[in-house]
C-alpha cells in the first residue's frame, strides 16, 4: 500500500530534526514541509490546534504531535532499526534520559543562553549538575543506546551541532574537559552519515543564535 | 518465580498515587514505603532516584525506576493484565499526547490558578479553563478517557478527578465547575467512584486539611509581604 508520510518542521528545529534523524534512520520516505513560524499554514494550524507548533507527522491523513510521541510511534509504526529496546526496562531508562534532556538539560543550558547576572550563574551551576549526571550515564558505552543509537542519543543530538554555536556566539564554553565522556559521544554520533549530513547549516545557525542573543542581552 | 515490587511514595502525591493505581488495576501485589519528602529523604530513595531525588520509585527485583509516567509505561509493558494502553501505535500516539498534555499543561495551571496571588489570579484562571476545556475535548462523550476502562490519561490526569475537588474546596474556589466543564466533571465522578480508584486515593479529611494548612500559610505569607 502507498504510504504517505509528511513531516511539518523548520530548518532550525532540534525537535523537528530528531524526528528527521528517526525516519531517515528506518529509510522512510517522508515529505518535508518547512514552516515559516511567523506565518503558520493552515494546515498545521488544523493537524496541531492544541500547541500549534512543530514538529507535526502525518501519516496516512493522520496528524500525530509532540516529538517524544513521533519518535514512539515511528518506532511502532516501522520496525526496522530500532530507537527504543525491547526490555521494558532498557525502554525505560530511554524514557527517562529524554525526559531529562527536554525538561531539564535543555531549558537549564537556554537559560545559560538567554539569562543575565545572578540567574545565569544559577542556570550555570544547574547545567553543570544536568551535564555531570548525563556524563555519567555514558559510562562504560559508546551511545546511550549501547553500540547503537537509539531514543535517547537523537533527543540529546542537539548538542552535538548546537552547543558549538552557543559557546561560539555567547563565548562561554559549556561542555569542557570535565565532561569526556559526553565529548567523545559527541565526536561519535557526529561522525554518523544520517546525523551529520543532516546538521543544519553552522553558519545559518550561528547568524540565527547571534540575532537570539542580542535580543536577550541589548546591548546598553 | 516470586516477585519484589516496591513502591516508594508520598501519601499526598498524586504522582506516586498514579503508580499504585496502575499496579492495582492489574492486579500487582506490592510493599508500599512512605517517604518524609519535606524534612527526611530516606537514603534508599537518593540512591535510587540520584538524579531527580524524587518520589514515585518503583523498585521491581532490585531495579529502580524514576519518573511517574515513565513508570506507568513500564508497568504497562511488563503486567499485562488490564491493559491501560491500545494497541494501535497511532491511537496510542494519541493517548501519549493526551496524557503529557495532561502531565505538562493542565496540572501546572491548575496548581498556578489554586496557589497565584491576588494580581495574577485572573489570568492564571483563564489559563487553567482553557487547559480543563482543551482536556475535556479529548473525552468525547466516553465514560473514560480510556474507552469503557480506565487508561493512561485517566490515570495522569488524576489530579483533577481528586486532589482539585479538595483544593477548590480549601482556596473557596471553583474551576471545574459541572456548569462549564458537564463532561469532565461526570468524569470526575465515574473516576472517582471505581473501587480499585477508591482504594488508591490519600484520605479524604486528611488531604483537605492539608491544603486549607497550605492556604493559611499563603495568605500569611501574602499579609507579610503587603505590611
Amino acid at each position: 500500500m502507498a504510504e504517505e508520510v509528511k513531516l511539518f518542521k523548520t530548518w532550525s528545529t532540534p525537535f523537528g530534526l530528531r524526528v528527521v534523524w528517526a525516519l531517515k534512520l528506518k529509510g522512510i520516505q517522508y515529505d518535508a514541509i518547512d514552516e515559516d513560524l511567523s506565518n503558520k499554514s493552515a494546515l498545521l494550524l488544523q493537524y496541531n490546534p492544541v500547541y500549534k507548533k512543530v514538529p507535526v507527522l502525518v501519516h496516512n491523513g493522520k496528524p500525530i504531535s509532540e516529538s517524544l510521541v513521533i519518535l514512539e510511534y515511528i518506532d511502532e509504526t516501522w520496525k526496522q532499526n530500532p530507537i527504543l529496546p525491547q526490555d521494558p526496562l532498557e525502554k525505560a531508562r530511554e524514557r527517562f534520559w529524554a525526559k531529562f534532556n527536554d525538561e531539564k538539560l535543555l531549558p537549564s543550558i537556554w537559560g545559560v543562553f538567554t539569562k543575565e547576572g545572578k540567574e545565569r550563574e544559577e542556570a550555570i551551576a544547574d547545567s553543570l549538575e544536568n551535564l555531570q549526571f548525563v556524563e555519567e550515564e555514558l559510562t562504560g558505552k559508546k551511545f546511550f543506546g549501547g553500540e547503537k543509537i537509539g531514543l535517547a542519543d537523537l533527543v540529546f543530538g542537539w548538542l552535538a551541532y548546537l552547543i558549538c554555536v552557543f559557546e561560539e556566539v555567547t563565548g562561554l564554553k559549556i561542555i569542557d574537559e570535565r565532561f569526556p565522556l559526553l565529548l567523545a559521544w559527541i565526536q561519535e554520533f557526529s561522525e554518523l552519515p544520517i546525523i551529520k549530513d543532516n546538521f543544519p547549516p553552522h553558519d545559518k545557525l550561528i547568524i540565527r543564535y547571534q540575532a537570539f542573543y542580542e535580543k536577550y542581552h541589548p546591548a546598553k | 518465580m516470586s516477585e519484589e515490587v516496591k513502591v516508594f511514595g508520598f501519601w499526598c502525591s498524586p504522582f506516586s498515587r498514579r503508580v499504585e493505581l496502575a499496579l492495582k488495576l492489574k492486579g500487582v501485589q506490592y510493599e508500599y514505603i512512605e517517604e518524609d519528602v519535606f524534612k527526611n529523604k530516606s537514603p534508599l530513595l537518593l540512591k535510587y532516584n540520584p538524579v531527580h531525588k524524587k518520589i514515585p520509585v518503583l523498585l521491581h527485583n532490585g531495579k529502580p525506576i524514576a519518573e511517574s509516567l515513565v513508570i506507568l509505561e513500564y508497568i504497562e509493558e511488563t503486567w499485562k493484565a488490564n491493559p491501560i494502553l491500545p494497541e494501535d501505535p497511532y491511537e496510542k500516539a494519541m493517548v501519549r499526547f493526551w496524557t503529557k498534555f495532561a502531565d505538562e499543561k493542565c496540572l501546572p495551571a491548575l496548581w498556578k490558578a489554586g496557589w497565584s496571588p491576588e494580581n495574577e489570579r485572573e489570568k492564571a484562571v483563564d489559563e487553567a479553563c482553557e487547559c480543563l476545556k482543551t482536556l475535556e475535548s479529548a473525552l468525547k462523550g466516553k465514560r473514560f478517557f480510556g474507552g469503557e476502562t480506565v487508561g493512561l490519561v485517566d490515570i495522569a490526569a488524576n489530579f483533577i478527578a481528586f486532589w482539585l475537588r479538595l483544593i477548590q474546596e480549601a482556596t473557596g474556589q471553583e474551576l471545574l465547575s459541572a456548569e462549564k466543564f458537564p463532561d469532565l466533571f461526570k468524569w470526575t465522578d465515574e473516576f472517582g467512584s471505581c473501587s480499585v480508584v477508591k482504594e488508591s486515593l490519600p484520605p479524604r479529611d486528611k488531604l483537605l486539611a492539608f491544603f486549607k494548612a497550605r492556604v493559611a500559610e499563603a495568605m500569611d505569607a501574602q499579609t507579610n509581604a503587603s505590611k
